[in-house]
């Protein structure tokens, strides 16, 4: 009714033209019994009253004036101008570019995504995107099981907790196993993976090991070292890594990552309370025949125009049906986008000050509460721009605090029970001298 | 197909490139150049401030990435400025069509239109800055939209629970069949009930979810009204069993009028129906879902509810379920904690807050039966908001217009069209018509593909061709509710004159297009020979573009 | 259409015997059917296929199908060709799109296949 461009004798014209005497006729073949016994919704809004209902909704959240939370989504700047290309209509209200014809922004858009992705993980194929970095590892580690035909996963207990109930909910279909690797979670630990339990792990059964990078609890891992253990059982690395990072650790195809997922949200996506957010896969040449989800080619028309395609469109399902790779039918094209213009706007420069801002900030907090007595870092491991610290009776003064409007990061008792009292604080570019200070000076008011 | 010699194209920066559209033939240069192709070294966009000399004194304090964490090369991003960052991707927006710029009638897709309000909500600061995982004081009006809309999409499909977790349908459907497996399991069941009915008329993504749970696909033969066959779906239903799953209206856009039987004889056989929302757009407050005894639906958001299809994403697949599969879903849910939800719900209509009342995001393990989380966090909360928009803009009233004006709209095309287009399943359809072009490939050589090609020298996008899979040279038809009668009447005249041309001149169709910025591409090659990306000069990893195909996928 | 010196299955494979070996391949019929091919999964060298049973796959632009071998054997050489020129399987399907060669384990099978004119018949003249 809000958007019907019908007049009266709009209505008219089309039912004569059908040869019916009222729209209910059209709706005859719903048998009685089952027409809708009820439809109690509210009454049509006009614009002006619907946006009054959204901003009583927006204004019930509290974003709060300081916030150390990362955990997997993170506070990062989203350029103007990126907001500017996603919110360009040509892009947002077109569809799957099934005709390619008429889909060549789209398309090209995606085939850069596709070379930026290959370039930042120094990978050589990706994918057109997944739903979400969890799903995207999750699907990496089917189609290691389909690569190597066996059907155990290992995974380590450093991969963050949403991701791993992902990837078991996922396993939980073709009935696949998942090992778990020990990260060392121990008091003065290093907060790492075990190299030597991942090598007691892997046999001749386990498809992969996943492995983060850095970890949930922003450490840094031995992924080189990691990867050797993986290959040296015949299995696959699966990678999963934070993108921005990738500007200055070192690119998974470079320590022999097999498959490579990542959460791209960090790539110029706002929160939004948990999505749309992007998820990547990169991988080998070799493997794309395996890999799920949508992909581009270049080509060329009949007169020699280059052009964009989708390809390799018989892995997927409208084709393959029930021994389709996966059941996945769009990609986030829109989020791929927005990564796309992001890494355009910001470039090799700019990414790499976003990440060693990032971790400069990370550590600047840390240094602060460690030096105020407040707490200590709970790992030993050289961490990134996210890292887990002690500090007593950090639920309570956590919850305290986030009644001022500051978040103290996450609670890693939650998920680790063994590391209730430990904060999981992130810092990124945002992050100024007063939000340090406030952190601080509300945790020494809570002490 | 071969591909001819190299053409020139615009110069490297860009800067040449002429506006185009999607079907603007007149402009010379209609081809844009890759970002990379306007990089220069040193040129930048966006800009960061230089640390403080508090972080660059703490990070000293702190330990230090070790080199041999560290990367040896920058990756070769574009170096660009913010206009010509904005210039290229106008110009990349200008080559394609979108409902914004004209009819785009693509069967199954219900691409309505899209209302800017919602795109306004979505922006607001108080729910685009939202973190996730922000405590649930911070996060009350995330958690009380997501309840409403939770409530709102449970009302509509008269299921009794909904899980707004899962990012797209294609995750809905997997989000269903692992719940159906589950609730088998629960009753001891799971190892006898290993297979999933699903009519031939299906979307390719039933029976690949079917699949990915390790169910054993059936395909049911559909009868010659366009329905399911009864008998033949009797004959395949047992104790073996594990679900239906069934779309209605189907993909042909006619309603299953035998669906209480379908319904009570997988019922009776102890399966779970599972109803694929794909087409819930022509049915709205005429059919319930729930009322009809099926288990589990998903909601497509990007369809019926006018989210953007975003060239391919984000979308959101919502599902609804029945009584006895709620034990099952997902989580976490948004939970109405304290306060009265019938309250909740009238002060939400009266757009008021209900004082006291408190959402909590549900903890983690609270349900044991639950199949845990099928995604990170909630889902994609920012659908939510435009979906929430959008049902509260048009309102009850509203919603069954939508419906009302979809399938008027589509029998008024059936009616049209049906003298130059052969019409299979001719009787009244729902939201979308598919016709077959089958008349037109025995008599002239031109098929569905020539159809829609042609198609796009007109400004219009095509209909999905050759789905469903059951009809011979298929064209589905589904103009939405939002477009104008004089829209439907140039859309008829441009078929009837493709059908006239396919008579007289049928050359002039396997031309086409003609008038887009590129001609009918050469996917043979891009398979055969995968050039999916930029091939950076330099130490690259080698990539195939135009050399023979590294053998691939045989291990 | 056919070529008679081959004998036809009803899944469109054909095999040309030679002593124990046999050459086997898709018929001109199924590649048409399948349009433009890009890709084809084969086992190697070594293999053992069963008459009838799938033994590896073929892509083209729109669509997949399983190869179903037409006789029983072990695989002898694969045609290695159609890793790189997959379109030899449209565009020469009877001679250098052919797909593998086997040693035959039974001989007695070729008479479950069809000849060329009742495989004309089958694919409708």
């Amino acid at each position: 009714m809000a958007y019907s461009p019908h007049t009266e004798a709009d209505h008219r014209r089309m039912l004569d033209a059908v040869g019916v005497a009222s729209i209910e006729d059209l709706f005859a073949d719903i048998p009685p019994q089952v027409r809708a016994a009820r439809f109690d919704l509210p009454a049509p809004l006009t614009e002006q009253e619907v946006r009054a209902e959204l901003t009583r909704l927006a204004g019930r959240n509290r974003i709060p004036r300081v916030s150390f939370l990362g955990a997997g989504a993170y506070r990062h700047l989203v350029p103007s101008v990126v907001m500017e290309v996603i919110g360009r209509s040509e892009f947002a209200t077109s569809y799957t570019p099934y005709q390619p014809e008429v889909s060549q922004g789209t398309l090209q858009s995606i085939y850069e995504f596709q070379s930026l992705i290959c370039e930042l993980t120094a990978m050589e194929v990706a994918s057109a995107s997944h739903y979400d970095g969890a799903t995207a590892t999750a699907e990496a580690a089917l189609m290691a099981c389909r690569l190597t035909r066996r059907d155990r996963i290992a995974i380590s207990t450093a991969v963050a907790p949403q991701v791993r109930a992902v990837l078991a909910t996922y396993c939980s279909g073709p009935g696949i196993e998942i090992v778990e690797v020990p990260a060392d979670l121990a008091e003065g630990g290093s907060g790492l993976t075990s190299v030597e339990a991942a090598a007691r792990v892997l046999d001749e059964g386990v498809a992969c090991l996943v492995a983060q990078q850095p970890n949930f609890f922003g450490g840094l891992e031995p992924m080189r070292e990691l990867a050797d253990a993986a290959h040296a059982a015949g299995a696959q690395l699966v990678a999963m890594v934070e993108p921005t990072s990738l500007a200055v650790l070192a690119a998974p195809g470079d320590y022999g990552a097999d498959l490579v997922t990542a959460e791209g949200q960090p790539l110029g996506i706002p929160l939004s309370y948990g999505g749309p957010y992007v998820g990547l896969m990169a991988a080998r040449m070799a493997s794309v025949r395996q890999m799920p989800g949508r992909l581009v080619g270049a080509t060329r028309d009949a007169q020699g125009r280059k052009g964009y395609v989708l390809t390799l469109q018989a892995r997927e399902q409208h084709i393959r049906r029930e021994k389709a790779a996966s059941n996945i039918c769009t990609n986030q094209a829109l989020c791929a986008l927005a990564a796309t213009a992001y890494l355009s706007a910001v470039g090799p420069e700019g990414l790499r000050e976003v990440a060693e801002l990032s971790a400069a900030r990370t550590r600047q907090v840390a240094a602060a509460i460690e030096e105020a007595g407040l707490g200590e870092r709970r790992f030993s491991a050289p961490y990134f721009a996210e890292v887990a610290i002690s500090i007593p009776d950090a639920e309570r003064r956590h919850a305290a605090l986030a009644g001022e409007g500051i978040v103290a990061g996450y609670p890693l008792g939650r998920d680790y029970p063994e590391l209730a009292g430990t904060l999981l604080l992130a810092a990124t570019e945002l992050t100024t001298d007063d939000d340090v200070a406030a952190l601080v000076a509300g945790l020494e008011a809570t002490r | 197909m071969s591909v001819a010699e190299r053409p020139a194209e615009t110069d490297a920066s860009g800067r040449g490139a002429a506006f185009a559209s999607p079907h603007g033939g007149e402009q010379l240069q209609i081809v844009q150049p890759l970002i990379f192709d306007a990089s220069a070294a040193g040129r930048r966009g966006v800009r960061f401030p230089a640390p403080s000399e508090a972080a660059i004194a703490a990070a000293g304090r702190q330990p230090e990435i070790p080199d041999r964490q560290r990367r040896a090369a920058a990756p070769h991003l574009p170096e660009v400025s913010e206009l010509d960052l904005l210039r290229h991707f106008n110009r990349l927006s200008h080559l394609n069509h979108a409902i914004d710029l004209g009819f785009y009638p693509l069967g199954s897709c219900t691409m309505k239109y899209n209302p800017k309000v919602n795109e306004w909500a979505a922006r607001l600061p108080g729910l685009a800055d939202s973190h996730p995982l922000d405590p649930d004081p911070l996060a009350q009006g995330s958690l009380e939209l997501e309840w409403l809309l939770a409530e709102l999409l449970r009302e509509i499909s008269g299921l009794a629970a909904v899980s707004l977790q899962p990012a797209a349908g294609a995750q809905g459907e997997l989000t269903g069949m692992l719940m159906a497996r589950a609730y088998h399991r629960s009753r001891g069941e799971g190892e006898q009930r290993t297979k999933v009915l699903v009519p031939d008329s299906a979307h390719g993504t039933n029976p690949a979810t079917a699949s990915m749970v390790g169910y054993q696909t059936v395909t049911i033969r559909s009868n010659e009204r366009g329905g399911i066959d009864l008998d033949e779906l009797r004959g395949h239903l047992g104790a073996d069993s594990a679900a239906l799953m069934i779309t209605n209206p189907s993909t042909l856009g006619i309603f299953e009028d035998q669906i209480d039987q379908v319904v009570a004889a997988v019922r009776e056989a102890g399966a779970i129906a599972y109803m694929d929302g794909a087409n819930l757009n022509a049915i709205l407050g005429r059919f319930r879902p729930g009322d009809a005894g099926f288990d589990v639906m998903h909601f497509n958001l990007h369809k019926t509810f006018s989210t953007p299809h975003g060239g391919g994403g984000p979308g959101a697949g919502p599902v609804g379920v029945s009584e006895r599969l709620a034990p099952f879903l997902p989580g976490p849910m948004p939970l109405l904690v304290e306060g009265d939800a019938a309250e909740v719900l009238r002060n939400a209509r009266a757009g008021r807050s209900t004082p006291g009342a408190r959402f909590e995001l549900e903890p983690d393990g609270e349900r044991p039966q639950s199949i845990g989380r099928v995604r990170s966090f909630t889902g994609n909360f920012g659908m939510f908001v435009r979906a929430y928009t959008y049902i509260r803009s048009n309102g009850d009233a509203g919603l069954r217009a939508v419906s009302e004006d979809a399938v008027l709209a589509a029998n008024y095309l059936r009616v049209r069209l049906a003298d130059a287009y052969d019409l299979p399943y001719d009787r009244i359809c729902k939201h979308e018509v598919v016709f077959s072009g089958r008349r037109q490939k025995r008599e002239s050589g031109v098929t569905t593909l020539d159809i829609a090609k042609a198609i796009l020298d007109h400004r219009i996008h095509p209909p999905t061709i050759y789905f469903p899979l059951i009809v011979e040279e298929a064209l589905m038809i589904e103009p939405t509710e939002t477009e104008s009668i004089e829209t439907l009447d140039r859309f008829s005249e441009v078929m009837l004159q493709i059908a006239e041309a396919a008579r007289d001149d049928p050359d002039s169709l396997k031309r086409a297009p003609v008038t887009t910025p590129v001609g009918r591409l050469d996917e043979a090659t891009a398979a055969r020979r995968p050039d999916l990306r930029h091939a950076f000069g330099g130490g690259q990893p080698a990539v195939p573009g135009g050399e023979p195909a590294v053998p691939v996928g045989a291990g | 259409m056919f070529p008679d010196d081959l004998r036809y299955s009803r899944e469109h494979e054909w095999v040309r015997v030679d002593g124990d070996q046999a050459t086997i391949g898709i018929t001109s019929f199924a590649a048409n059917e399948l349009g433009d091919i890009v890709f084809i999964e084969t086992p190697e060298a070594g293999a053992t296929l069963s008459q009838f049973a799938s033994f590896g796959v073929v892509e083209s632009v729109k669509a997949v199908s399983d190869l179903y071998a037409p006789i029983s054997g072990e695989v002898t050489e694969v045609n290695q060709a159609l890793r790189d020129q997959p379109e030899l399987l449209n565009t020469a399907p009877f001679e250098d799109g052919w797909i593998a060669r086997v040693r035959l384990s039974d001989p007695t099978e070729l008479d479950a296949l069809l000849d060329a004119g009742a495989y004309a018949e089958l694919t409708g003249g």
